[in-house]
């Protein structure tokens, strides 16, 4: 359905229409996204056929989409680093962008557009997404480490913002790993999260350049456990115990950053943790069903735990091998930690020997980096999935609080002095 | 600004549906042969029929009743070109269309394609007037000058290149390679708008066109490099490549100076110089040979600081704050090139395969932050 070109009844207007009805088109638009936001509320039949027609999803609010928000089919995800020195000129850098996103969110052109402007100049916008539906984007920041490290912002980072410590088995690509800032989009159109993206790295050229990017597809995460668990390319269910969009207790305990936590400017803020894993694939594939089901300590069809009937009983932990993966990360063996992931699938060809270049885009946000990503990836480091992966790339971000109006910008607590 | 010349858009398409209906019923009468003009062109006259008429869409129907091909142009008073037609046989008809605003204009005949032509003045009337900065006529005609000079400097240099692969003298053909390019890398958007002479002088083997067979069709500086670096022997065949390129470079030489140069043809031009640095020269593609890549860089950053230095008037008046990123860049990129030569007034730059990955990044994301505000230059320098 969410492929689905033109509906008659659709109530997602298209990007054209949103462009070129002025007005009407921005009513349009707040009807979709007031749409969308009903939907994260938890959805009764007429927000589920938002969601399908590729609706917009609220741009403003407390925290940013793209975390809580039901796991899109699509990602693009771009790390950044920054070039100039300015503060004022990556301040108003950082507004652009805003406005950019508020745009490309809600369905519409940046700028100007994509044609009808001066015929000697580009136009604002590179136009590959003309026609298309918002295809609920989400444009989620983050700030890294080393960002803290440029224009006087050392005594700003947050102590739950670590660099990661090297973990057991990590054949980390520098080119494919840290960054000053990242973005990512999530949407159901792969060449709406694209457009997203294209157009907020030429707006930073000269500013920020990227440092690497990944494209991702079929969510390996749902924060809706309505829905049914998505596969990853092991061809296992994964995260049938994810945090849901609508988990405002877990959300609270394990995602956001509260007052108690800190610091002021992080508020409503979550941490991101970006690792590329390969996955082994041929090898995996030649590996017996059991050993695989024992591997996981789910079994592949239905996505049960080891012992139990169906994928959403609760696991028997000591029914599972001690290497089993779902047995370490599970949160009873991690003191209680969890983490909200939205991690997508990614296929990038093949490598020079014919294997696929394929694995996990993994994507988790939570409270405290410490507590969440690297306490679990420790009680990992036995993992018996570990023969068949490998992390190769690896990036940790400070997700700032939402946008809170038209008014507001990315990173505004951190960066306004009147914050 | 924009919104201002939106409605100066509008404004005028206005006019033209009002003119569109009154004219209707006219339709092929006086009312569109009006701006026909015909020109008669022989070996030694170019006669039109009307020295004056109306502006908007006009038509040159050109007769050579001469002996010679013919050339005809209609041409702004500082010589830049409205529209052209070439190749224009003895006892031939050709056709030729423009869109001409209100002012004064030169119709050339030139009999043999050669010289400044036989010329006749003309005037465009009523309708909305063109409205022409004489500053950015100085540009124009400055550029024309700069890119002449660049035409004329190059050919010593590059006869020094061709007696050198002659002599089969490889060590002094190697030196002399990448000078003889920079003039050409300064001005190639202009020597590229010819179309004939850019694939004989500058084209790599895998540009070749489909059907064209390398020993025989691939010509110029880099099927000469090949020979320099990678084969390191001089025949024969080399002597004729060499005389080919200066035969070339001859032809590049006459004609650059009539190219068709307007305001926004220079900044878009300027543009296309980092675009050949983006595609083809932070790769290490273009000279993958010589790994001369720097010299190309550092001469295709200074034709498109020419263009700009040239414009730049105008622009900052239409648009300050794109003038404030572009000084930026340009300086920034610079620097950057700087780092690698060791003499500033010397073209002696780092061999381009002895710069590693992070360096050639950090080229490319200065070529990005130049290249993306100087796309908005032509906006910024257009008559408003």
């Amino acid at each position: 359905m969410s492929e689905n070109p033109q509906t008659d009844n659709s109530p997602a207007p298209s990007r054209r229409s949103l462009i070129g009805w002025g007005g009407a088109g921005l009513a349009l638009g707040a009807v979709a996204a007031g749409g969308a936001v009903a939907m994260t509320r938890g959805g009764d039949d007429v927000d589920t056929v938002a969601a399908e027609a590729g609706a917009a999803i609220e741009f403003h609010g407390p925290h940013q989409a793209g975390i809580s928000t039901p796991v899109q089919d699509r990602l693009h995800f771009a790390a950044f680093d920054v070039k100039t020195e300015d503060r004022a000129e990556f301040v108003q850098m950082l507004k652009d962008w805003t406005a950019a996103a508020r745009r490309m969110t809600g369905g519409q052109a940046v700028g100007d557009g994509a044609f009808g402007g001066l015929a000697e100049a580009p136009p604002d916008d590179t136009g590959e997404a003309v026609g298309l539906k918002p295809s609920r984007l989400t444009l989620t920041i983050g700030f890294g480490p080393s960002l803290f490290q440029k224009f006087g912002l050392a005594d700003q980072q947050p102590d739950a913002l670590v660099e990661l410590p090297h973990f057991a088995g990590d054949a980390l690509d520098r080119n494919r790993s840290g960054g000053d800032l990242c973005v990512q989009a999530c949407a159901d159109d792969p060449q709406v999260a694209v457009h997203a993206i294209r157009n907020l790295a030429r707006i930073g050229f000269g500013k920020v350049v990227i440092k690497w990017s990944q494209l991702g597809f079929g969510k390996t995460s749902s924060t809706t456990p309505e829905e049914q668990t998505p596969r990853n390319l092991m061809g296992f269910k994964d995260g049938t115990r994810n945090i849901a969009g609508t988990e405002t207790d877990r959300l609270k305990k394990f995602v956001w950053v509260d007052e108690k936590a800190g610091p002021d400017w992080m508020v409503g803020g979550s941490y991101l943790v970006a690792r590329r894993i390969r996955m082994h694939i041929e090898t995996w594939d030649r590996t017996s069903l059991q050993e695989q089901e024992d591997i996981f300590g789910r079994d592949k069809g239905e996505g049960a735990p080891v012992g139990k009937a169906k994928e959403r009983d609760e696991p028997f932990l000591k029914a599972m091998k001690p290497d089993a993966h779902v047995r370490l990360a599970h949160p009873t063996a991690n003191h209680g930690s969890t983490i909200l992931r939205r991690g997508y699938s990614f296929t990038d060809g093949t490598d020079g020997l014919g294997r696929l270049e394929a694995g996990l885009f993994f994507l988790a946000y939570q409270k405290d980096v410490r507590e969440g990503f690297i306490r679990i990836q420790r009680n990992l480091a036995t993992d018996a999935l570990n023969e068949y992966i490998q992390h190769v790339g690896s990036a940790v971000f400070a997700v700032p609080p939402g946008v809170r109006d038209k008014d507001d910008w990315w990173g505004r607590t951190l960066f306004s002095k009147e914050a | 600004m924009r919104a201002v010349r939106l409605s100066a858009v509008t404004a005028t398409a206005t006019v033209a549906a009002l003119t569109a209906l009154t004219g209707c019923t006219e339709k092929g009468g006086d009312a569109s042969s009006d701006r026909v003009i015909n020109v008669t062109a022989t070996d030694s006259k170019c006669e039109v029929s009307t020295k004056e008429f109306p502006a908007g869409h006009v038509e040159l129907a050109i007769e050579n009743k001469g002996s010679k091909v013919t050339e005809v142009y209609l041409l702004f008073p500082d010589d830049r070109i409205v529209t052209e037609r070439e190749n224009i046989g003895a006892g031939t008809k050709q056709r030729v269309t423009a869109e001409v605003k209100a002012g004064d204009y030169t119709i050339a005949c030139k009999p043999g394609m050669k010289g400044d032509g036989i010329r006749q003045d003309v005037k465009a009337t009523g309708g909305t007037a063109a409205k022409r900065d004489p500053r950015l006529d100085k540009a124009v005609a400055a550029y024309r000058t700069y890119v002449q000079e660049q035409a004329d400097a190059t050919l010593p240099l590059a006869e020094t290149f061709a007696k050198a692969v002659k002599d089969g003298d490889l060590k002094a053909a190697q030196k002399a390679y990448a000078p003889s390019r920079i003039g050409w890398e300064r001005t190639e958007p202009v020597a590229e708008s010819f179309g004939d002479i850019d694939p004989k002088v500058d084209v790599r083997e895998d540009g070749l066109e489909e059907g064209q067979d390398p020993a025989k069709d691939w010509t110029g500086w880099h099927r000469l490099e090949k020979s320099l670096w990678k084969d390191k022997k001089l025949t024969a065949r080399e002597s004729e490549l060499a005389d080919q390129l200066i035969t070339d470079l001859k032809n590049w030489q006459t004609r650059v100076g009539k190219a068709n140069i307007t305001p926004t043809s220079m900044a878009n031009g300027a543009k296309e110089l980092l675009d050949e640095v983006a595609t083809g020269k932070v790769t290490g593609e273009e000279e993958r040979y010589s790994h001369t890549d720097l010299v190309d860089f550092k001469a295709n950053v200074e034709g498109a600081e020419k263009s700009y230095e040239l414009l730049k008037a105008v622009a900052k008046e239409n648009d300050p704050a794109l003038v404030t990123e572009l000084d930026k860049q340009f300086a920034a990129i610079d620097t950057l090139l700087d780092k690698y030569r060791a003499d500033k007034t010397s073209y002696d730059f780092t061999s381009y395969d002895k710069v590693g990955d992070a360096d050639r990044k950090e080229l490319s994301d200065a070529v990005n932050a130049l290249a993306e505000p100087l796309s908005k230059l032509a906006a910024a320098v257009v008559v408003k």
